[in-house]
């Protein structure tokens, strides 16, 4: 092997400094970073940027095995989550990934914020940042909530849920999941199931995948497919006996009562009946099949207790795995760029 | 420096450690990534050849405790890669190992990260080249080969289980 020149490394190799340390280990691979300054959707990720966040996410969890959980990186950063919608484990793990590196957390809720007094969602992220946050992380009902957002300030937007739209830390840590299960998302056969029109974490969970390389086959009820379900290049189907048979990793999605305006199906008794993932079904899968869900669960309507609690269930790593994701994301966020 | 002579370096740092210290029972070798990993890991083996004793080696990513990470508002990150301690280090005397000592600021970061690990009974700094330069207080305990350098210079060390090759090449910097 011929030794590799790069001028880059050591003293003239610190390129974010200029002040140079020791033989230190910061090799500048190409791509170090993101390109973008917000994380707003999956489809704005390369290949290799999805990559760069699942290795960092890998570097990150140690630290979470750590007595001391925490380190120093963000200190003296202001993080504001600003959730205009219930959540407990989006919110729950930014805010201990923002604290497992040292940023100073700012949590505001839709109900007991200005929102409940007429503030729009323009005047309130302007205002926020008229304090000087160095990122916001955003959940809304609106589709495209993140990228308004995102136009009006200079802090790093980061996407936790916008409306129907996407998902984007959501699918990161499911691939997370399903690398370290697997060694690799490449070539797998992912089956997606359950209510696919209201949900952000198929959209963000299909553009991964097949940006990573996996088969994706998507099935639900006629009512709830996706009108533009061509344009993803997914397989889909009605017969979940179809989507369990040859799945490497079958990922279900709650029924999403709260956004559906209309009648998609008779009762939550037949969804189950007809959709849910049981026991018989499951006998039908591969020996090593894994499950996922990226939750709130609905027991009893697409899953059945028995298969959420069962040994092929990976659902409580994939909410372990999620604290280290939203560290690597806020980790390459804080180097981005910003006009 | 060529091959043999790194490989000749080492043998006489493990033979230096074995000197000072009286028994190597509580003693773990840390390497800095990425080049100080390598080290850390032939100086264990050498220690084993000579003394039978096994002594723990782990792994120091210092990436999240640099001192410049956030200075910069524009640029990419550092590539983060795990750090693996896989023994306590309470009480254990550590040899952190690296491969160039210049300002002294890897160290330090280094310092800070062991830290949040527990409470060595002391650290000693093991380094294959020391180039000068210091911006912080610290020296290293054993030095592999003292090198003169101008700051316009850059030290190139090669190791075989990163670049194929063991050698140590005093480069003149490009000019900017």
């Amino acid at each position: 092997m011929l030794p590799r020149t790069d001028p880059t490394r050591h003293d003239a190799e610190i390129p974010l400094t200029g002040s140079g340390s020791s033989g230190a280990p910061a090799e500048f691979e190409t791509p170090a970073g993101l390109r973008a300054k917000d994380l707003l959707s999956i489809g704005d990720l390369s290949a290799d940027e999805i990559q760069l966040i699942l290795d960092t996410a890998e570097a990150m969890k140690e630290v979470g095995t750590r007595t001391i959980k925490k380190v120093p990186t963000l200190r003296g950063k202001t993080v504001v989550n600003l959730f205009f919608e219930a959540s407990t484990r989006t919110r729950a793990s930014f805010e201990i990934a923002e604290k497992r590196l040292s940023a100073d957390t700012l949590n505001v809720a839709a109900t007991g914020s200005s929102v409940v007094k007429g503030e729009t969602l323009a005047d309130t992220v302007r205002n926020l940042e008229a304090m000087a946050p160095d990122m916001i992380v955003l959940r809304h009902a609106a589709a495209g909530a993140g990228h308004l957002a995102a136009r009006l300030c200079r802090a790093r937007v980061i996407n936790a849920g916008d409306g129907m739209h996407e998902h984007p830390t959501q699918a990161l840590l499911d691939a997370m999941t399903i690398r370290q299960r697997k060694g690799r998302v490449e070539g797998l056969k992912v089956s997606i199931i359950g209510d696919l029109l209201h949900s952000r974490v198929l959209r963000s969970n299909v553009l991964l995948l097949r940006a990573l390389g996996a088969e994706v086959c998507v099935c639900g009820p006629a009512t709830l497919m996706l009108p533009d379900m061509a344009r993803l290049s997914v397989r889909a189907t009605t017969s979940i006996d179809e989507a369990v048979e040859d799945a490497d990793v079958i990922m279900l999605l709650r029924i999403q009562l709260e956004r559906m305006r209309g009648y998609f199906f008779p009762s939550l008794r037949e969804y189950f009946q007809q959709f849910g993932m049981t026991v018989a079904r499951l006998r039908r899968a591969k020996r090593d099949v894994i499950i996922m869900h990226p939750g709130p669960m609905n027991r009893g309507v697409e899953i059945a207790s028995e298969v959420a609690d069962g040994p092929y269930s990976v659902i409580l790593e994939q909410v372990a795995n999620g604290v280290a994701v939203r560290m690597a994301v806020l980790y390459l966020l804080a180097g981005a760029r910003h006009e | 420096m060529a091959a043999d002579q790194v490989a000749r370096t080492v043998t006489r740092i493990a033979h230096e450690i074995v000197e000072r210290h009286r028994t190597l029972d509580d003693l773990a070798l840390v390497g800095i990534r990425t080049r100080g990993v390598p080290i850390a890991r032939r100086l264990s083996a050498v220690l084993h050849d000579i003394t039978d004793v096994a002594v723990p080696t782990g792994v120091l990513d210092i990436t999240l405790y640099r001192d410049d990470l956030m200075r910069h508002p524009v640029g990419p990150q550092p590539v983060l890669r795990k750090t693996e301690i896989e023994f306590s280090i309470d009480d254990r005397r550590i040899l952190l190992v690296d491969d160039v000592l210049y300002t002294g600021r890897t160290v330090r970061a280094a310092f800070d990260a062991l830290i949040d690990f527990g409470r060595p009974r002391s650290i000693e700094l093991v380094v294959l080249v020391d180039r000068g330069h210091r911006e912080l207080p610290i020296k290293a305990d054993y030095v592999g080969k003292n090198l003169p350098t101008s700051l316009r210079q850059s030290v190139q060390v090669r190791l075989e289980e990163v670049e194929g090759v063991d050698e140590v090449v005093l480069e003149d910097a490009p000019e900017d």
